[in-house]
Protein backbone atom coordinates (compact mmCIF):
# COMPACT_ATOMS: atom_id res chain seq x y z
CA UNK A 1 0.00 0.00 0.00
CA UNK A 2 1.45 3.30 -1.19
CA UNK A 3 1.79 6.21 1.61
CA UNK A 4 -0.20 8.93 0.82
CA UNK A 5 1.43 11.03 3.95
CA UNK A 6 2.32 14.87 3.48
CA UNK A 7 6.35 14.67 2.39
CA UNK A 8 6.41 18.58 2.12
CA UNK A 9 6.08 21.06 4.21
CA UNK A 10 2.43 22.80 4.79
CA UNK A 11 3.93 26.40 4.82
CA UNK A 12 6.76 25.51 1.76
CA UNK A 13 3.22 24.75 0.05
CA UNK A 14 0.96 27.39 0.73
CA UNK A 15 4.24 29.81 0.31
CA UNK A 16 4.75 28.75 -3.26
CA UNK A 17 1.25 29.18 -4.63
CA UNK A 18 1.40 32.41 -7.06
CA UNK A 19 -0.94 35.47 -6.82
CA UNK A 20 -3.87 35.50 -8.99
CA UNK A 21 -3.17 39.05 -10.13
CA UNK A 22 0.84 38.68 -10.18
CA UNK A 23 1.48 35.57 -10.82
CA UNK A 24 4.77 36.30 -11.10
CA UNK A 25 5.13 36.45 -7.16
CA UNK A 26 4.11 33.92 -4.57
CA UNK A 27 2.01 34.47 -1.88
CA UNK A 28 4.72 34.24 0.98
CA UNK A 29 6.70 37.16 -1.59
CA UNK A 30 3.70 38.98 -1.57
CA UNK A 31 3.57 39.01 2.17
CA UNK A 32 -0.16 37.92 2.38
CA UNK A 33 0.90 34.35 3.99
CA UNK A 34 0.59 35.59 7.42
CA UNK A 35 0.82 31.92 9.24
CA UNK A 36 0.56 28.56 9.03
CA UNK A 37 -0.10 25.48 11.45
CA UNK A 38 0.16 21.87 10.66
CA UNK A 39 -0.59 18.76 12.93
CA UNK A 40 -0.68 15.94 10.77
CA UNK A 41 -2.27 15.64 7.89
CA UNK A 42 -4.46 18.70 9.10
CA UNK A 43 -3.36 22.51 8.23
CA UNK A 44 -4.66 25.91 8.92
CA UNK A 45 -3.18 28.61 6.65
CA UNK A 46 -3.71 32.93 7.41
CA UNK A 47 -3.89 34.84 4.70
CA UNK A 48 -4.10 38.73 5.25
CA UNK A 49 -5.80 40.51 2.56
CA UNK A 50 -4.40 43.30 0.77
CA UNK A 51 -6.76 46.03 -0.13
CA UNK A 52 -10.55 45.84 1.30
CA UNK A 53 -11.57 45.04 -2.22
CA UNK A 54 -9.47 42.72 -3.60
CA UNK A 55 -10.86 40.31 -5.26
CA UNK A 56 -8.22 38.11 -5.77
CA UNK A 57 -8.19 37.00 -1.89
CA UNK A 58 -11.02 34.57 -2.33
CA UNK A 59 -9.12 32.36 -5.42
CA UNK A 60 -5.72 33.09 -3.28
CA UNK A 61 -7.65 30.54 -0.31
CA UNK A 62 -9.28 28.55 -3.34
CA UNK A 63 -5.66 27.64 -4.80
CA UNK A 64 -3.75 27.19 -1.34
CA UNK A 65 -6.77 24.68 -0.37
CA UNK A 66 -5.93 23.01 -3.52
CA UNK A 67 -2.86 22.81 -3.91
CA UNK A 68 -2.54 21.37 0.02
CA UNK A 69 -5.36 18.97 -0.38
CA UNK A 70 -3.18 17.87 -3.71
CA UNK A 71 0.28 17.02 -1.53
CA UNK A 72 -2.22 14.93 0.73
CA UNK A 73 -3.19 17.34 3.60
CA UNK A 74 -6.47 15.88 4.07
CA UNK A 75 -7.95 18.96 6.56
CA UNK A 76 -6.90 21.91 4.82
CA UNK A 77 -8.70 25.08 6.35
CA UNK A 78 -7.86 28.76 5.39
CA UNK A 79 -8.87 31.59 7.16
CA UNK A 80 -8.32 35.48 6.80
CA UNK A 81 -6.45 37.34 9.39
CA UNK A 82 -7.26 41.03 9.46
CA UNK A 83 -4.70 42.46 11.74
CA UNK A 84 -2.26 43.31 11.85
CA UNK A 85 -2.95 45.26 7.78
CA UNK A 86 -1.04 44.13 4.74
CA UNK A 87 1.32 46.58 4.14
CA UNK A 88 3.77 46.68 0.85
CA UNK A 89 6.57 46.59 3.26
CA UNK A 90 6.15 42.91 3.65
CA UNK A 91 6.84 42.06 0.29
CA UNK A 92 10.17 40.41 0.52
CA UNK A 93 13.52 41.64 -1.39
CA UNK A 94 13.27 38.62 -3.94
CA UNK A 95 9.17 39.18 -4.34
CA UNK A 96 10.48 43.47 -5.54
CA UNK A 97 13.11 42.07 -7.52
CA UNK A 98 11.13 39.66 -9.70
CA UNK A 99 8.14 42.80 -9.70
CA UNK A 100 11.08 45.14 -11.51
CA UNK A 101 11.94 42.03 -13.99
CA UNK A 102 8.34 41.71 -15.12
CA UNK A 103 8.07 45.60 -15.38
CA UNK A 104 6.20 46.78 -13.03
CA UNK A 105 8.12 49.21 -10.60
CA UNK A 106 7.86 48.18 -6.76
CA UNK A 107 6.71 50.33 -3.86
CA UNK A 108 9.03 52.15 -2.05
CA UNK A 109 9.15 52.60 1.67
CA UNK A 110 5.75 53.17 3.77
CA UNK A 111 4.99 55.57 5.54
CA UNK A 112 6.37 56.01 9.43
CA UNK A 113 3.40 54.67 11.50
CA UNK A 114 3.39 58.08 13.96
CA UNK A 115 0.41 60.48 13.92
CA UNK A 116 -1.30 61.51 10.55
CA UNK A 117 -0.51 65.31 9.47
CA UNK A 118 -2.33 67.68 7.54
CA UNK A 119 -2.53 66.14 4.08
CA UNK A 120 0.18 67.87 2.07
CA UNK A 121 -0.49 69.32 -1.92
CA UNK A 122 2.85 69.37 -2.73
CA UNK A 123 4.02 68.05 -6.17
CA UNK A 124 5.14 63.97 -6.20
CA UNK A 125 8.37 63.90 -5.29
CA UNK A 126 9.15 59.69 -5.25
CA UNK A 127 12.20 58.95 -7.24
CA UNK A 128 10.59 55.52 -9.35
CA UNK A 129 13.27 54.19 -11.38
CA UNK A 130 11.36 53.05 -14.88
CA UNK A 131 11.85 49.50 -14.83
CA UNK A 132 12.81 49.13 -18.42
CA UNK A 133 15.96 51.73 -18.61
CA UNK A 134 16.36 52.33 -15.15
CA UNK A 135 15.95 55.96 -15.89
CA UNK A 136 14.96 58.05 -12.53
CA UNK A 137 13.19 60.61 -15.30
CA UNK A 138 9.62 59.37 -14.85
CA UNK A 139 6.48 60.31 -14.05
CA UNK A 140 3.15 59.84 -12.53
CA UNK A 141 0.80 59.03 -15.26
CA UNK A 142 -2.57 58.15 -13.12
CA UNK A 143 -2.54 57.11 -9.76
CA UNK A 144 -4.86 54.62 -10.11
CA UNK A 145 -4.61 51.48 -12.68
CA UNK A 146 -5.38 48.06 -13.45
CA UNK A 147 -5.90 46.51 -10.02
CA UNK A 148 -6.58 48.38 -6.80
CA UNK A 149 -2.56 47.97 -6.05
CA UNK A 150 -0.74 50.12 -9.01
CA UNK A 151 -0.42 53.38 -10.54
CA UNK A 152 0.78 53.98 -14.02
CA UNK A 153 3.79 55.29 -14.34
CA UNK A 154 5.85 56.82 -17.88
CA UNK A 155 9.71 57.05 -18.57
CA UNK A 156 10.27 60.15 -19.86
CA UNK A 157 13.88 58.81 -21.22
CA UNK A 158 12.58 55.26 -22.72
CA UNK A 159 9.22 56.85 -23.40
CA UNK A 160 7.87 53.32 -22.35
CA UNK A 161 4.90 53.35 -19.84
CA UNK A 162 4.86 51.19 -17.18
CA UNK A 163 3.24 50.04 -13.78
CA UNK A 164 4.13 50.89 -10.74
CA UNK A 165 3.03 49.17 -6.94
CA UNK A 166 1.79 51.93 -4.81
CA UNK A 167 2.87 52.09 -1.26
CA UNK A 168 0.35 51.31 1.40
CA UNK B 1 -7.21 18.19 -11.13
CA UNK B 2 -4.86 20.53 -10.01
CA UNK B 3 -4.80 22.91 -13.50
CA UNK B 4 -2.91 26.33 -12.28
CA UNK B 5 -6.06 28.18 -14.36
CA UNK B 6 -9.15 28.90 -12.82
CA UNK B 7 -10.98 29.42 -15.74
CA UNK B 8 -9.40 26.51 -17.38
CA UNK B 9 -10.21 24.38 -14.17
CA UNK B 10 -13.87 25.49 -14.79
CA UNK B 11 -14.26 24.77 -18.32
CA UNK B 12 -12.70 21.13 -17.71
CA UNK B 13 -15.41 20.27 -15.43
CA UNK B 14 -13.85 20.22 -12.05
CA UNK B 15 -16.93 20.91 -10.01
CA UNK B 16 -16.94 19.47 -7.16
CA UNK B 17 -13.93 22.38 -7.01
CA UNK B 18 -14.92 25.57 -4.48
CA UNK B 19 -17.25 27.95 -6.47
CA UNK B 20 -14.52 30.30 -7.68
CA UNK B 21 -14.88 34.12 -8.01
CA UNK B 22 -15.20 33.34 -12.15
CA UNK B 23 -18.74 32.30 -11.18
CA UNK B 24 -19.27 34.08 -8.04
CA UNK B 25 -17.01 33.69 -4.82
CA UNK B 26 -17.58 30.24 -2.66
CA UNK B 27 -15.58 32.40 -0.65
CA UNK B 28 -18.61 34.62 0.34
CA UNK B 29 -17.60 35.52 3.93
CA UNK B 30 -15.00 37.99 4.28
CA UNK B 31 -14.50 37.75 7.55
CA UNK B 32 -13.78 33.91 6.88
CA UNK B 33 -11.85 32.44 9.76
CA UNK B 34 -11.56 36.00 12.49
CA UNK B 35 -11.84 35.75 15.35
CA UNK B 36 -15.96 37.03 16.05
CA UNK B 37 -15.95 37.25 19.44
CA UNK B 38 -17.40 39.85 20.75
CA UNK B 39 -15.45 41.93 24.36
CA UNK B 40 -17.74 41.02 27.15
CA UNK B 41 -18.55 44.79 27.38
CA UNK B 42 -19.63 45.17 24.36
CA UNK B 43 -23.65 45.86 23.31
CA UNK B 44 -24.11 43.33 20.57
CA UNK B 45 -27.18 45.81 19.59
CA UNK B 46 -25.01 48.89 19.13
CA UNK B 47 -21.88 47.76 17.43
CA UNK B 48 -24.05 46.21 14.89
CA UNK B 49 -25.82 49.52 14.34
CA UNK B 50 -22.64 51.21 14.30
CA UNK B 51 -21.17 49.04 11.68
CA UNK B 52 -24.23 49.21 9.56
CA UNK B 53 -24.08 53.39 9.76
CA UNK B 54 -19.91 53.13 8.66
CA UNK B 55 -20.95 50.16 6.18
CA UNK B 56 -23.73 51.78 4.05
CA UNK B 57 -21.79 55.28 4.34
CA UNK B 58 -19.00 52.84 1.90
CA UNK B 59 -21.83 50.93 0.36
CA UNK B 60 -23.84 53.72 -0.97
CA UNK B 61 -20.84 55.76 -1.93
CA UNK B 62 -19.28 52.91 -3.72
CA UNK B 63 -22.81 52.58 -5.38
CA UNK B 64 -22.64 56.34 -6.75
CA UNK B 65 -18.63 56.23 -7.76
CA UNK B 66 -19.46 53.44 -9.62
CA UNK B 67 -22.11 54.94 -11.92
CA UNK B 68 -19.15 57.15 -13.26
CA UNK B 69 -17.93 54.25 -15.21
CA UNK B 70 -18.16 55.28 -18.97
CA UNK B 71 -19.16 58.78 -18.03
CA UNK B 72 -15.97 60.22 -16.46
CA UNK B 73 -13.96 62.87 -18.59
CA UNK B 74 -10.91 61.27 -19.39
CA UNK B 75 -10.30 57.35 -18.71
CA UNK B 76 -7.66 57.66 -16.02
CA UNK B 77 -10.39 59.15 -14.29
CA UNK B 78 -12.76 56.61 -14.31
CA UNK B 79 -10.36 54.13 -13.23
CA UNK B 80 -9.70 56.03 -10.41
CA UNK B 81 -13.06 56.38 -9.54
CA UNK B 82 -13.89 52.96 -9.47
CA UNK B 83 -11.20 51.95 -7.76
CA UNK B 84 -12.12 53.94 -4.51
CA UNK B 85 -15.66 52.94 -5.36
CA UNK B 86 -14.07 48.92 -5.31
CA UNK B 87 -11.97 49.66 -1.98
CA UNK B 88 -15.49 51.03 -0.03
CA UNK B 89 -17.21 47.94 -1.28
CA UNK B 90 -14.54 45.78 0.41
CA UNK B 91 -14.92 47.60 3.49
CA UNK B 92 -18.66 47.91 3.40
CA UNK B 93 -18.55 44.17 3.03
CA UNK B 94 -16.84 43.66 6.12
CA UNK B 95 -18.80 46.16 7.90
CA UNK B 96 -21.81 44.67 6.88
CA UNK B 97 -20.89 41.30 7.69
CA UNK B 98 -19.90 42.64 11.23
CA UNK B 99 -23.25 43.71 11.86
CA UNK B 100 -24.80 40.29 11.30
CA UNK B 101 -22.33 38.67 13.46
CA UNK B 102 -22.60 41.54 16.31
CA UNK B 103 -26.24 41.24 16.64
CA UNK B 104 -27.11 38.14 16.77
CA UNK B 105 -29.06 37.78 13.98
CA UNK B 106 -26.78 36.06 11.23
CA UNK B 107 -27.58 38.29 8.65
CA UNK B 108 -25.29 38.09 5.75
CA UNK B 109 -23.69 41.37 3.43
CA UNK B 110 -26.09 40.52 0.86
CA UNK B 111 -29.14 40.63 2.96
CA UNK B 112 -28.05 44.08 4.42
CA UNK B 113 -27.44 44.86 0.99
CA UNK B 114 -30.46 43.64 -1.04
CA UNK B 115 -33.50 43.05 1.22
CA UNK B 116 -33.59 45.99 3.03
CA UNK B 117 -36.07 49.27 2.57
CA UNK B 118 -34.54 52.47 2.46
CA UNK B 119 -35.71 53.70 5.67
CA UNK B 120 -33.71 50.74 7.11
CA UNK B 121 -30.17 51.92 5.69
CA UNK B 122 -28.48 54.22 8.32
CA UNK B 123 -26.00 56.02 5.53
CA UNK B 124 -25.37 59.71 6.08
CA UNK B 125 -27.18 61.81 3.10
CA UNK B 126 -23.67 63.05 2.14
CA UNK B 127 -23.04 59.80 0.71
CA UNK B 128 -26.31 59.41 -1.46
CA UNK B 129 -27.61 62.65 -3.26
CA UNK B 130 -26.67 62.38 -7.04
CA UNK B 131 -23.49 63.01 -8.66
CA UNK B 132 -24.03 65.73 -10.24
CA UNK B 133 -21.34 66.95 -12.37
CA UNK B 134 -17.58 65.85 -11.89
CA UNK B 135 -16.66 68.66 -9.85
CA UNK B 136 -19.39 68.24 -7.19
CA UNK B 137 -18.34 64.35 -7.08
CA UNK B 138 -14.89 65.39 -6.29
CA UNK B 139 -16.27 67.69 -3.47
CA UNK B 140 -18.91 65.43 -2.36
CA UNK B 141 -15.53 62.55 -2.51
CA UNK B 142 -13.30 65.63 -0.66
CA UNK B 143 -15.87 66.02 1.97
CA UNK B 144 -16.40 62.70 2.96
CA UNK B 145 -12.54 60.96 2.42
CA UNK B 146 -11.12 63.58 5.06
CA UNK B 147 -13.57 63.31 7.61
CA UNK B 148 -13.78 59.04 7.34
CA UNK B 149 -10.21 59.08 6.95
CA UNK B 150 -9.99 60.79 10.69
CA UNK B 151 -12.65 59.04 11.86
CA UNK B 152 -11.45 55.54 10.80
CA UNK B 153 -8.10 56.89 12.43
CA UNK B 154 -9.80 57.41 15.99
CA UNK B 155 -11.99 53.82 15.24
CA UNK B 156 -8.54 52.37 14.53
CA UNK B 157 -7.05 53.23 17.85
CA UNK B 158 -10.78 53.25 20.40
CA UNK B 159 -12.95 51.26 19.19
CA UNK B 160 -14.55 48.12 21.44
CA UNK B 161 -14.25 45.62 18.84
CA UNK B 162 -11.27 44.10 17.59
CA UNK B 163 -12.99 43.40 13.83
CA UNK B 164 -14.20 47.30 13.70
CA UNK B 165 -10.55 48.37 14.60
CA UNK B 166 -8.86 45.98 11.87
CA UNK B 167 -11.43 47.19 9.31
CA UNK B 168 -10.70 51.21 10.38
CA UNK B 169 -7.24 50.40 10.35
CA UNK B 170 -6.75 48.82 6.46
CA UNK B 171 -9.66 51.17 5.59
CA UNK B 172 -7.39 54.62 6.49
CA UNK B 173 -4.54 53.83 4.64
CA UNK B 174 -7.44 53.12 1.33
CA UNK B 175 -9.27 56.78 2.83
CA UNK B 176 -5.89 58.26 2.06
CA UNK B 177 -5.65 57.57 -1.15
CA UNK B 178 -8.94 58.72 -1.30
CA UNK B 179 -8.41 62.55 0.04
CA UNK B 180 -5.59 62.71 -2.02
CA UNK B 181 -7.34 62.19 -5.04
CA UNK B 182 -10.03 64.55 -4.51
CA UNK B 183 -7.73 67.44 -2.83
CA UNK B 184 -5.40 67.06 -6.55
CA UNK B 185 -8.74 68.03 -8.42
CA UNK B 186 -9.88 70.66 -5.55
CA UNK B 187 -6.59 72.31 -6.33
CA UNK B 188 -6.40 72.09 -10.01
CA UNK B 189 -9.95 72.82 -10.80
CA UNK B 190 -9.71 75.49 -7.98
CA UNK B 191 -7.09 77.16 -8.81
CA UNK B 192 -7.20 76.56 -12.42
CA UNK B 193 -9.24 78.94 -15.10
CA UNK B 194 -11.72 81.36 -13.90
CA UNK B 195 -14.82 78.71 -15.00
CA UNK B 196 -13.31 75.68 -13.16
CA UNK B 197 -13.12 77.79 -10.16
CA UNK B 198 -16.95 78.44 -10.48
CA UNK B 199 -17.40 74.88 -11.22
CA UNK B 200 -15.41 73.83 -7.91
CA UNK B 201 -16.92 76.11 -5.78
CA UNK B 202 -20.25 75.34 -6.97
CA UNK B 203 -19.22 72.09 -6.54
CA UNK B 204 -18.48 72.52 -2.89
CA UNK B 205 -21.10 75.10 -2.02
CA UNK B 206 -23.94 72.14 -3.04
CA UNK B 207 -22.67 69.45 -1.01
CA UNK B 208 -21.31 71.19 2.01
CA UNK B 209 -24.59 71.84 3.85
CA UNK B 210 -24.71 67.33 4.03
CA UNK B 211 -21.26 67.79 5.97
CA UNK B 212 -22.20 68.41 9.29
CA UNK B 213 -24.26 65.19 9.52
CA UNK B 214 -20.68 63.06 9.48
CA UNK B 215 -20.29 65.04 13.29
CA UNK B 216 -23.65 64.26 14.80
CA UNK B 217 -23.76 61.46 17.39
CA UNK B 218 -25.89 58.64 17.13
CA UNK B 219 -26.77 57.38 20.95
CA UNK B 220 -24.92 54.01 19.49
CA UNK B 221 -21.92 55.28 18.90
CA UNK B 222 -22.00 57.59 21.81
CA UNK B 223 -22.56 54.25 23.79
CA UNK B 224 -19.48 52.77 22.58
CA UNK B 225 -17.05 55.48 23.46
CA UNK B 226 -17.19 57.08 20.08
CA UNK B 227 -17.81 60.52 19.24
CA UNK B 228 -17.61 62.07 16.22
CA UNK B 229 -18.20 65.55 17.16
CA UNK B 230 -14.56 65.64 18.51
CA UNK B 231 -13.69 65.52 14.78
CA UNK B 232 -15.38 68.46 13.96
CA UNK B 233 -12.99 70.88 14.30
CA UNK B 234 -10.18 68.95 13.39
CA UNK B 235 -11.53 68.30 9.89
CA UNK B 236 -12.76 71.57 9.41
CA UNK B 237 -9.04 72.90 9.82
CA UNK B 238 -8.04 70.64 7.31
CA UNK B 239 -11.05 71.18 4.87
CA UNK B 240 -10.76 74.73 4.83
CA UNK B 241 -6.82 74.95 4.32
CA UNK B 242 -7.17 72.65 1.51
CA UNK B 243 -9.94 75.15 -0.05
CA UNK B 244 -7.77 78.03 0.55
CA UNK B 245 -5.33 76.63 -0.43
CA UNK B 246 -7.37 75.83 -3.83
CA UNK B 247 -7.86 79.84 -3.64
CA UNK B 248 -11.69 79.03 -3.06
CA UNK B 249 -13.97 80.11 -0.62
CA UNK B 250 -15.15 78.19 2.58
CA UNK B 251 -19.05 78.08 1.87
CA UNK B 252 -21.08 79.77 4.84
CA UNK B 253 -23.93 77.70 4.44
CA UNK B 254 -26.36 76.17 7.31
CA UNK B 255 -26.34 72.16 7.53
CA UNK B 256 -29.31 70.79 5.65
CA UNK B 257 -32.15 70.50 7.70
CA UNK B 258 -33.21 67.26 9.75
CA UNK B 259 -36.66 66.03 9.97
CA UNK B 260 -38.28 65.79 13.06
CA UNK B 261 -35.03 65.41 14.60
CA UNK B 262 -33.95 62.69 12.26
CA UNK B 263 -31.97 62.54 9.26
CA UNK B 264 -29.89 59.15 7.64
CA UNK B 265 -28.35 57.77 10.64
CA UNK B 266 -32.21 57.36 11.49
CA UNK B 267 -33.51 56.37 8.50
CA UNK B 268 -34.73 59.31 7.11
CA UNK B 269 -33.42 59.99 3.55
CA UNK B 270 -33.52 61.92 0.61
CA UNK B 271 -35.20 60.95 -2.50
CA UNK B 272 -32.12 59.94 -4.37
CA UNK B 273 -31.80 56.76 -2.10
CA UNK B 274 -34.60 54.98 -3.38
CA UNK B 275 -33.36 55.76 -6.77
CA UNK B 276 -30.20 54.57 -5.68
CA UNK B 277 -31.72 51.47 -3.91
CA UNK B 278 -33.83 50.09 -6.68
CA UNK B 279 -30.71 49.60 -9.43
CA UNK B 280 -28.44 48.50 -6.37
CA UNK B 281 -31.30 45.92 -5.58
CA UNK B 282 -33.21 44.90 -8.56
CA UNK B 283 -31.03 41.79 -10.19
CA UNK B 284 -31.44 40.32 -6.33
CA UNK B 285 -35.06 40.86 -5.99
CA UNK B 286 -35.65 39.90 -9.51
CA UNK B 287 -34.48 36.93 -8.71
CA UNK B 288 -34.63 35.64 -4.93
CA UNK B 289 -32.48 33.07 -3.79
CA UNK B 290 -30.42 33.67 -7.18
CA UNK B 291 -25.85 32.88 -5.89
CA UNK B 292 -23.09 34.44 -8.31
Amino acid sequence: MVSTLPVRDAAEIAGAVPDPELPMLTLAELGVLAGVEQQGAAVTVWLTPTYSGCPAIAEMAADVAHRLRDAGFTGADVRLRLDPPWSTGLITEAGRAKLAAAGIAPPGATGSAGPRGLLQLGPTRRLVHCPHCDSSDTEELSRFGSTACKALWRCRACREPFERMKEI
Amino acid sequence: MTDDHVYLTLAQGDHEAEARWAYGTGFADPLLGVDTALAPDVDGADLSRYCLMLGDDALVLAQRLIEWCTHAPELEEEVALANLGLDLLGQARMLLTRAGQADGSGRTEDDFAYWRGEHEFHNVRLVEVENGDFAHSIARLLLFATARLALYTEVAERAPDQVLRAVAARGAKELAYHQEYAAGWLLRLGDGTAYSAERMQAGLDAVWPLLDELFTAHEAELRLGLDPAELREPVLTELTALIERATLTVPQLPPLARVGGRAGREGVHTEALGRLLAELQAVAREHPGATW
